[in-house]
């Protein structure tokens, strides 16, 4: 791998940063006065002096190829994660030229390394450990998860109760009990250790206030949810993998059991959704080979970035193995062969009919699915009243842009790289709308991420 | 709440119901509750809820499952080719980060030793403009709300942003100022259809866009914008005439006379005082002429002085003629209603006159004659804004005098704000070493005025001269943030050669007893902040050669 073919974009760089004040304020930094001494490995770690206002310059290093996305270590007091050094540092470095040569690692970095590689070797360690646990154990685990299991239908039980209530009294009346009935609710779910029922119940606390036509959405949102309840109490009697799709809707965490797979995995989007406690990154790959889309989910506490972070746009070499469930689409990311390098690979694209026959068999599988993925081979941004929607280039018929997609700054990223002609288009569809997440020029171009 | 809810939003994909109005029903029951209203097909009771949500379930999910796409809506025109090389990769990151870069929100407070990356986008739109790049697509949102924020960087950033920006800005409100500021929404068209867009325009379209038409017609086609504004001027509103007029104030030629000499007799008196100042301005016009008559004989030279000197005998009335070329009768408060007039006449008569009136007297030797009774300041004055007006470099310098004269750091007779206006009308050369020579005499507390007169970026010996200003400023002890308008401007318009001649000012020097506490490092700091900005922009410039 050549130091070229490592060296990431800017824009690539910038998505790193937790949130918009430390991306002003590593551009600031991303300059080569600011700093000293950097360098770069050439296989991903990349390093320098990062003169501050105090005496002693910052020590800043970053292994670019982390197994688990790139890991960052400053010198600085600062809470920020990538803090704003690690992210001027990484800059500089996308910048090219002569600011970051290639070099032999310091004492410093390589101590650095040496410790990091050593705690994930340790890691690993520890986890195929507990594949060979003794008979005593798993008795010990079975009786949990019996345990929990029980919370759980004396929770579904509950649920179930309290939305026939509402149903029997009328969801007019929904409006005006507001959040404080769905949160303690959504509390008792929690009590009951099913986190999936419960964050789809404080979902519904919501859409009273959601505007128009908000009593379909209550009604449609509870239907689900009853039909949730259901599947769980009656999860043995269902086929495995709807049951599989059930357990993990509730809230039960399976372990990812699929077959290792390995393919050239291309970077179509990431992105972030955060609420109070929790900042949830998807990231969506597409295998060259096998042209499987696939989704690596990654957290973070509230305010970090989660950790695992791949540039869009850009491929590597990996393994990656299914969690149990409908359509096994949600991955594990195992062992990387390659780190992630700019590659032209564009996913194969569909018409818009088809993108939304894609999604109505999805359902079959997954009923409480909100959106699929998918790439629109040739769409054209077309403006309908006060929204947008995505129109094939060839043929009469469009996808209606989701109400938050309409409203963000990528929505006109998207109409720009267009200028009314044919882009391909990857995001998610579903009964919401479109949500763009990433597109590509008609002509040649790199991928140009909307989120 | 019991209204009948839609039972769709018209921007979700169309679902398919069928059978029509079972959805709806439950929809209904669910509002009402079932003890009020039972769901079809489900039996009265305990039990009416659960069936309720069983019957909701499938038809969710039955709706979902047959979404359809929509019907596409009417397409936009495809964008207008951009026949520009796109930007050299290095450049577009550049931009990127430029344009990533918001003032204010940085933590605010000391600026440390980063560069202000926002005050730089103004100069590197310049350059990649002067290269003739075009914008990545992707870019332009950014670009367009960075141009919305900032007036002064429209120009710059819509020209940037070229046809695929208008096209842009043609769809987004927000960036409904792009369409102003280029006449016709820039589908400038070549040929006779462009003549009967122009005229279509100028005939229906908005003040604002026949402003800016006027204006961009009258930098490629002076006598086309006279007679495109003829056609119309009895019929314009009073206010909408000045704005007009005021556009012939670019390429004024001779030809503009009889247009102006007509204007004179306008029913608005801001009017008729506009096409006089610019008749003024042309001094071989009649109403010059006329002025030139008025002023000389309220100046003189009395020669029964010694030495010689100016005698002034100012207007004792403003008679009706001179109303009539623009001479404004009242005199703002204050004001003597005397030189109040010879002012306005001085200003408007042709500076040659002085010439002839002072036996052949060059502009220098007129400007050193003493003038008796304190008339200098008035007089001076009224050279000053006629030399700027007839864009005259021999009075201007004549007026401005040495750089090094003591007076030329005020107060005297030419202020510095006229000064600074008098610079316009010399070569950029010139312009650099008189403000260099200013500021090596009265040094950089005055300067800030002149320096932004001067051409970017700084003649050698300018910029040699504020470096050298600063270094003396931060020896005399005072602290950075005195000079931080000087140091904002150096950071912009530093030659980048230069900075490495700044090397020798980053260290922190040992704190002397008079200096004010902690200025030696807050001066290095500015100082790093200086060369990382001037190594940033010989950067920038780098990578738009690359291309």
């Amino acid at each position: 791998m050549t130091q070229q073919g490592v060296r990431w974009t800017a824009d690539q760089v910038l998505a790193l940063a937790p949130d918009a004040a430390s991306r002003e304020a590593g551009s600031r930094l991303g300059v080569a006065a600011t700093w000293s001494a950097a360098g770069s490995s050439g296989d991903g770690v990349v390093w320098g002096l990062c003169e501050g206002s105090g005496g002693r310059p910052y020590r800043t290093v970053v292994d670019v190829v982390g197994v688990s996305g790139p890991a960052y270590e400053c010198g600085c007091p600062s809470h920020e994660f990538p803090c704003k050094h690690a992210i001027g540092l990484l800059l500089l470095w996308a910048g090219g030229g002569d600011a970051v040569p290639v070099a032999e690692a310091p004492d410093w970095v390589e101590r650095w390394i040496a410790g990091r590689r050593g705690r994930v070797a340790g890691k690993r360690t520890a986890s195929s450990a507990g594949v060979t646990a003794g008979p005593g154990d798993q008795r010990a685990a079975r009786r949990r998860a019996e345990q929990r299991a029980e919370r759980i239908t004396a929770g579904a039980t509950e649920l179930e109760q309290r939305l026939a209530d509402l149903l029997r009294g009328g969801l007019a009346g929904a409006e005006q009990s507001g959040y404080e009935l769905w949160e303690e609710t959504a509390a008792r779910m929690v009590d009951a250790q099913a986190s999936g029922l419960a964050s789809r119940v404080r979902d519904l606390g919501g859409i009273p206030s959601s505007g128009a036509g908000w009593p379909v959405r209550l009604l449609e949102e509870c239907a689900l949810l009853h039909l949730l309840d259901q599947g769980w109490l009656r999860r043995d009697r269902l086929p495995d993998d709807l049951a599989a799709t059930v357990r993990s809707r509730v809230g039960l965490s399976a372990s990812a059991d699929g077959p290792a797979v390995r393919d050239r995995w291309l970077v179509l989007a990431q992105h972030d959704t955060a609420d109070s406690r929790l900042t949830t990154r998807r990231i969506w790959l597409y295998g060259a080979d096998t042209a499987r889309t696939a989704l690596l989910l990654s957290y973070g506490a509230a305010g970090r970035a989660p950790e695992l972070a791949l540039p869009v746009g850009s491929a590597f070499e990996a393994e990656v193995s299914a969690y149990p469930g409908a359509g096994r689409q949600r991955v594990a990311l195992g062992e990387r062969f390659t780190p992630p390098a700019p590659a032209d690979i564009r996913p194969e694209g569909v018409t818009t009919s088809r993108a939304a026959v894609r999604y109505g068999e999805a359902l079959r599988a997954d009923p409480w699915l909100d959106a699929v993925p998918v790439t629109l081979a040739r769409v054209v941004p077309v403006p309908d009243g006060d929204h947008w929607q995505l129109a094939d280039a060839e043929g009469d018929t469009a996808l209606p842009l989701s109400a938050p997609a309409g409203s963000r700054p990528g929505l006109w990223r998207l109409v720009a790289l267009s200028g009314g002609a044919p882009v391909r288009v990857f995001g998610e569809f579903g009964h919401r709308g479109f949500t763009p997440l990433t597109a590509w020029p008609a002509g040649p171009g790199p991928a140009v991420p909307l989120y | 709440m019991t209204r009948t809810p839609t039972p769709t939003d018209a921007r979700v994909p169309t679902p398919v119901t069928a059978p029509p109005g079972a959805w709806e029903e439950l929809v209904t029951a669910a509002l009402l509750g079932t003890d009020r209203r039972t769901p079809p097909g489900c039996a009265p009771g305990a039990h009416a809820p659960t069936a309720l949500l069983d019957a909701a379930a499938a038809e969710t999910v039955r709706r979902r499952a047959g979404l359809r796409p929509a019907p596409a809506g009417r397409r936009p025109e495809p964008a207008p080719e951009d026949r520009r090389p796109p930007l050299p990769a290095a450049a577009a990151r550049r931009l990127t980060t430029l344009l990533t870069d918001r003032p204010g929100t940085a933590g605010g407070g000391r600026r440390g030793t980063a560069p202000d990356l926002m005050e730089l986008l103004p100069q590197w739109l310049a350059a990649a403009n002067a290269h003739g790049f075009a914008p990545p697509p992707e870019a332009l949102p950014a670009l367009l709300d960075a141009a919305r924020g900032r007036t002064d960087l429209r120009p710059a950033a819509l020209a940037f942003a070229g046809p695929r920006g208008l096209w842009l800005a043609r769809l987004n409100p927000d960036w409904r100022f792009a369409l102003r500021a280029t006449p016709g929404g820039g589908t400038a068209l070549p040929g006779p259809e462009a003549a009967e867009q122009v005229r279509r325009l100028w005939e229906e379209g908005l003040f604002a866009e026949r402003v800016a038409l006027l204006a961009a017609l009258r930098s490629r086609d002076p006598a086309g914008a006279r007679a495109l504004l003829a056609s119309t001027w009895p019929t314009e509103r009073a206010e909408d005439r000045l704005m007009f007029l005021d556009s012939l104030r670019s390429g004024l030629e001779p030809a503009d006379e009889p247009f102006l000499e007509a204007a004179l007799a306008d029913r608005s008196r801001n009017v008729r005082a506009t096409a006089a100042e610019l008749l003024s301005a042309l001094p071989d016009s009649a109403l010059a002429a006329r002025m030139a008559a008025r002023a000389v004989t309220c100046v003189f030279l009395d020669r029964t002085l010694e030495p010689p000197a100016i005698a002034v005998e100012a207007p004792h009335e403003c008679d009706p003629g001179m109303e009539r070329d623009g001479v404004v009768a009242r005199p703002p408060s204050g004001r003597g209603a005397r030189s109040w007039w010879l002012g306005q006449l001085v200003e408007a008569a042709p500076l040659a006159a002085w010439t002839s009136r002072f036996g052949g007297r060059s502009a220098e030797e007129i400007v050193a004659l003493p003038v008796t009774d304190d008339w200098q300041g008035d007089l001076h004055a009224a050279w000053c804004r006629a030399a700027v007006r007839q864009r005259d470099g021999t009075w201007a310098r004549a007026l401005l005098g040495a750089p090094t004269a003591p007076e030329a750091g005020g107060p005297g007779a030419v202020s510095l704000a006229e000064r600074a206006k008098l610079l316009g009308t010399l070569g950029p050369d010139e312009r650099a070493t008189w403000v260099a020579g200013f500021i090596a005499t009265h040094g950089l507390s005055e300067a800030f005025q002149l320096l932004g007169m001067c051409t970017v970026p700084w003649a050698p010996p300018l910029g040699r001269a504020v470096v050298d200003a600063l270094d003396i400023a931060r020896d005399a002890g005072s602290y950075p943030w005195s000079f931080s308008g000087v140091m904002g401007l150096a950071e912009r318009c530093l030659d980048p050669s230069e900075a490495g001649r700044l090397d020798g000012l980053l260290a922190i020097p040992d704190e002397s007893e008079d200096a004010a506490p902690g200025a030696g490092g807050y001066w290095a700091e500015a100082f790093q902040r200086l060369v990382t900005t001037l190594r940033l922009r010989a950067a920038m410039a780098e990578e738009l050669r690359a291309g």
